[in-house]
């Protein structure tokens, strides 16, 4: 087990515990029937242990464990619609298209107060605790399919071709919703961070 | 000319695999005059150290980072 959790002592049983315990509580809001419930949770655990050794934060293991869970409930229902409406694609998230639309002009180009800015003293961020939070709430506002495709890739450098099979999806899909991913953080961590001035 | 909304896709997608050459010369035509795609670039690259660092823990201390 040591070995599977290198630096942030993921096998302690109380955290592990603790965040079962949470993930459960979670899963119960979304899913109307118990065992549904517990074997998601089970699932989502089991399958985040192939990746356990790449993590060094606990937080950041947690995000990931709720990003498989969300991901599996999101299956779920996908397939009980499915046995009403025939097709349900993600890309086909308007939503999302007007996320990123509310950015740019008729013509395409930043709108004023959303162009992106210089980020300053981002070294200095890292070091700072507050910044981590920020970060790991910017991720968690990523819509459920979208940030698990986002953390396959660039929490574990997964090639793009793994992710496709894993999700289904082209690689066309792909590079869209890490575009969407990527414009979603940008933004999050310019407006929450970047320029909210001292954070001291 | 390119806009500023096909150039972030491409600058996005360059994290994905190498831009053709002249997707290449597209976005490094645009960026010497849009300040925002170029911002927009550097944020990519830094967004992707940012995530790296915090899956391992880097950054700060990760042994204190319990919770």
């Amino acid at each position: 087990m040591d070995k599977l959790f290198p630096s942030a002592d993921l096998a302690d049983p109380v955290f592990l515990g603790d965040l079962r315990a949470k993930m459960l509580a979670y899963a119960k809001l979304q899913l109307p029937d118990m065992d549904l419930a517990e074997d998601a949770v089970q699932e989502a655990l089991a399958g985040a242990l192939k990746n356990a050794g790449s993590f060094g934060r606990r937080s950041a293991y947690k995000t990931w464990v709720f990003s498989i869970l969300k991901n599996k409930i999101a299956d779920i229902h996908r397939n009980r619609m499915r046995t009403q409406a025939h097709e349900s694609n993600i890309t086909e998230l308007s939503e999302e298209e007007d996320v990123i639309n509310s950015l740019f002009d008729e013509r395409g180009f930043w709108r004023e107060d959303e162009r992106p800015s210089g980020w300053s003293r981002q070294q200095e961020a890292l070091q700072n605790e507050q910044f981590w939070k920020v970060f790991e709430t910017c991720l968690d506002g990523l819509p459920g399919n979208q940030s698990h495709i986002f953390m396959m890739r660039e929490f574990f450098e997964h090639e793009s071709k793994e992710i496709c099979t894993n999700m289904g999806i082209t690689v066309n899909n792909l590079h869209i919703q890490l575009y969407r991913s990527r414009m979603r953080l940008r933004e999050c961590l310019e407006n929450r961070w970047f320029t909210e001035g001292d954070h001291r | 000319m390119m806009n500023c909304r096909q150039i972030t896709r491409l600058l996005s997608d360059s994290l994905e695999h190498k831009l053709s050459l002249k997707e290449k010369i597209v976005t490094r035509m645009h960026i010497v005059f849009c300040a925002g795609c170029r911002n927009f670039g550097r944020q990519m690259l830094i967004l992707r150290e940012i995530t790296r660092m915090y899956v391992k823990g880097k950054g700060v201390d990760a042994g204190k980072h319990q919770e």
